[in-house]
């Protein structure tokens, strides 16, 4: 064989192998959250150049604070819509939990008291809610849609309506764990980190990950490979009730006050922070980094109206431009795959 | 003794009898062709004996003893591997998270277990060598051709050691190549003696490696012969109906 033929011949064996591993940044490019962080980045330029405050620390931990909340709630519902799920009563279970830590401190209770007070409300919830859809196959939309009504309802109800803003012994500690900030970064976004790298580890790395991905992806295929597909979907929405009850504890801790209104129609923002960062309705197609980057996304689009003096009222406005134009990003992307 | 042995199944799906009165037998190291038109009930005697749903009468025996699986994993715990007609993959998943969906090779270290990535496409990229199929352990299986659905389809069969292997029209979009591969597979699975049923509408795969041809009609069996007693000729009378019964 001639060395042309030869040199040839290892040619075409070299665009084999490359077509049929791609690399990992083209793996990397393929994803929503990564383009939804390129469009955080682009925003981020521009706004320090239009405003000398945006890259400000103050203006830098507002944002960083207050997205970490809507994260951490992110995280749980990305999990939820991955099998082909949603859940509506995150906010309210806010509402719910909040109003329960806040009581079971005031009464004179310990910190930890009240953190598991809290998280067993969010638990209690999460289970009615999975055990529901899974078990006796209800529609998510109208079991979450009906627990909205029934949370805030009873956040209401037990708060007879009155603010609580005293939260006994460890009322500084509270304050302080939910307001403080370690080496300089908000104890909420040190919570967010921690959560992020856990359902990262988690989708990436545990067979609980695998199955509910496979859940999202053919319930029926699912269930004839053995998968326990009842108890993986009860488990989501557990998962998502406790994420929206940590939350909920972390932001009375900052508010250092409680009332039933508490994540008033937040579950729109959480699941349009999720559904931005690359959680598809239809199920099966997730990321870990997709809520809190999605989250990110959305508060930047408030803080960059509020300094450019744009009014707030024209936050839900780009919220939900961005939360169509990313499913129809998605769209045209999957279009050019298939 | 038969390692399988199916004993008077009805199945009916409300108004529709979809298998009535079947008997079969299966031997260890045989292969049977289970041959029939469209809805004559071929898959519904497969998912019955795959635990999908328990019929509607008679038994299900396997090594002479009874079975009631409520659940596919019992049929599998029994050593029964099933190729559904329609694969039954999640289109979402990478081909070796396909094969090994429901039983993961994990790593552990003190209480914490992961995934073992590395081991599954290993694992898995050896058996789709196995069957000559292109499948790349790594690629979607929502990019993937139905050929290449099919051999993971059919690798999912290959991770137990299991006694029965039900393959439901496994040779229906793949080329001649890898109908060949699966063909000999099927050898190979009868030489170590396991029990082979093949529902195929391809009358040569049928002819190549099965020992005994069955054939349904309208949910009922209406022939069951050795294959050199019979023809492609008599086959497809029985299939039409232009022979009653034989
Ligand atoms: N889950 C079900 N519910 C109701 N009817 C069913 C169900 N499964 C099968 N049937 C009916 O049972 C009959 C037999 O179907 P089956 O799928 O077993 O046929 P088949 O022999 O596998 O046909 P094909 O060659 O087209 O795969 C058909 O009339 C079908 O409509
Ligand atoms: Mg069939």
């Amino acid at each position: 064989m001639s060395t042309e033929t030869q040199s040839e011949h290892a040619r075409i064996d070299d665009t084999i192998a490359a077509r049929r591993e791609m690399t990992w940044l083209q793996s990397l490019t393929r994803t929503q959250p990564f383009w939804i962080f390129i469009a955080i980045l682009i925003l981020g330029v521009i706004m320090s150049q239009v405003s000398g405050v945006f890259l400000s620390e103050r203006n830098i931990y507002n944002i960083a604070r207050n997205f970490a909340f809507f994260g951490i709630m992110a995280l749980g519902m990305t999990a939820v819509i991955c099998t082909a799920g949603i859940d509506l009563s995150v906010g309210s279970l806010m509402g719910l939990t909040g109003i329960v830590v806040g009581l079971v401190m005031q009464a004179g209770n310990s910190l930890l008291f009240g953190f598991f007070a809290g998280m067993g409300v969010a638990l209690l919830v999460g289970l009615t809610n999975g055990v529901l859809i899974a078990y006796f196959r209800m529609a998510p939309f109208v079991v979450t849609l009906g627990m909205l009504a029934i949370a805030r309802s009873l956040a209401m109800v037990i708060s007879d309506n009155r603010m609580v803003h005293r939260f006994g012994p460890d009322q500084e500690l509270y304050l302080w764990i939910g307001g403080g900030s370690m080496l300089g970064v908000p104890n909420p976004v040190w919570v967010l980190i921690v959560l992020t790298a856990v359902f990262w580890w988690a989708f990436n790395y545990s067979t609980w990950g695998r199955w509910v991905f496979a859940v999202g992806g053919n319930v029926q295929a699912a269930r004839l490979a053995g998968i326990p597909v009842e108890r993986v979907i009860v488990s989501v929405y557990v998962v998502n009730s406790l994420c929206a009850g940590l939350a909920a504890f972390m932001m009375v801790g900052w508010f250092g006050s409680v009332t039933n209104a508490l994540g008033m129609a937040y579950e729109l923002n959480v699941i349009a922070a999720a559904v931005i960062g690359g959680a598809n309705l239809m199920g099966g197609v997730a990321f870990a980094l997709g809520g809190p980057i999605g989250a990110l996304l959305m508060e930047l689009i408030r803080n960059s109206l509020l300094l450019a003096g744009i009014g707030a009222l024209w936050q839900q406005f780009f919220v939900g431009l961005f939360l169509i134009l990313a499913v129809f990003l998605e769209q045209i992307r999957n279009r050019g795959r298939t | 003794m038969p390692v399988l042995h199916v004993r008077g199944v009805s199945k009916s799906f409300g108004a529709i009898q979809a298998l009535g009165h079947v008997d079969l037998t299966l031997d260890r190291g045989e292969a049977i062709g289970l041959m029939g038109d469209n809805g004559a009930g071929k898959s519904t005697l497969m998912k019955i004996i795959a635990g999908n749903f328990p019929p509607t009468e008679g038994a299900i025996l396997i090594d002479d003893e009874e079975v009631r699986f409520t659940r596919p994993v019992e049929a599998r715990e029994k050593g029964i591997e099933i190729v559904y007609q329609d694969l039954a993959l999640c289109d979402n998943l990478s081909a070796a998270a396909n094969v090994f969906l429901g039983r993961e090779i994990k790593k552990r270290f003190g209480p914490i277990r992961w995934l073992d990535h590395r081991s599954m496409y290993r694992r898995s990229g050896e058996l789709f060598a196995e069957l000559k199929s292109e499948t790349r352990p790594r690629d979607l299986v929502r990019q993937m051709s139905g050929g290449q659905r099919q051999a993971v389809a059919i690798a999912r069969t290959r991770l137990s050691d299991p006694k029965i292997v039900l393959m439901d029209e496994p040779t229906a979009a793949i080329s001649v190549r890898q109908v060949k591969e699966v063909l000999d597979l099927i050898h190979r699975l009868k030489e170590t003696d396991h029990a082979v049923i093949l529902v195929s509408h391809r009358m040569p795969d049928v002819f190549e490696v099965c020992d005994r041809v069955a054939v349904l009609r309208r949910g009922s069996k209406v022939a069951d012969k050795p294959i050199g007693d019979t023809s492609p000729e008599e086959v497809t009378g029985l299939i039409t109906g232009a022979i009653e019964r034989a």
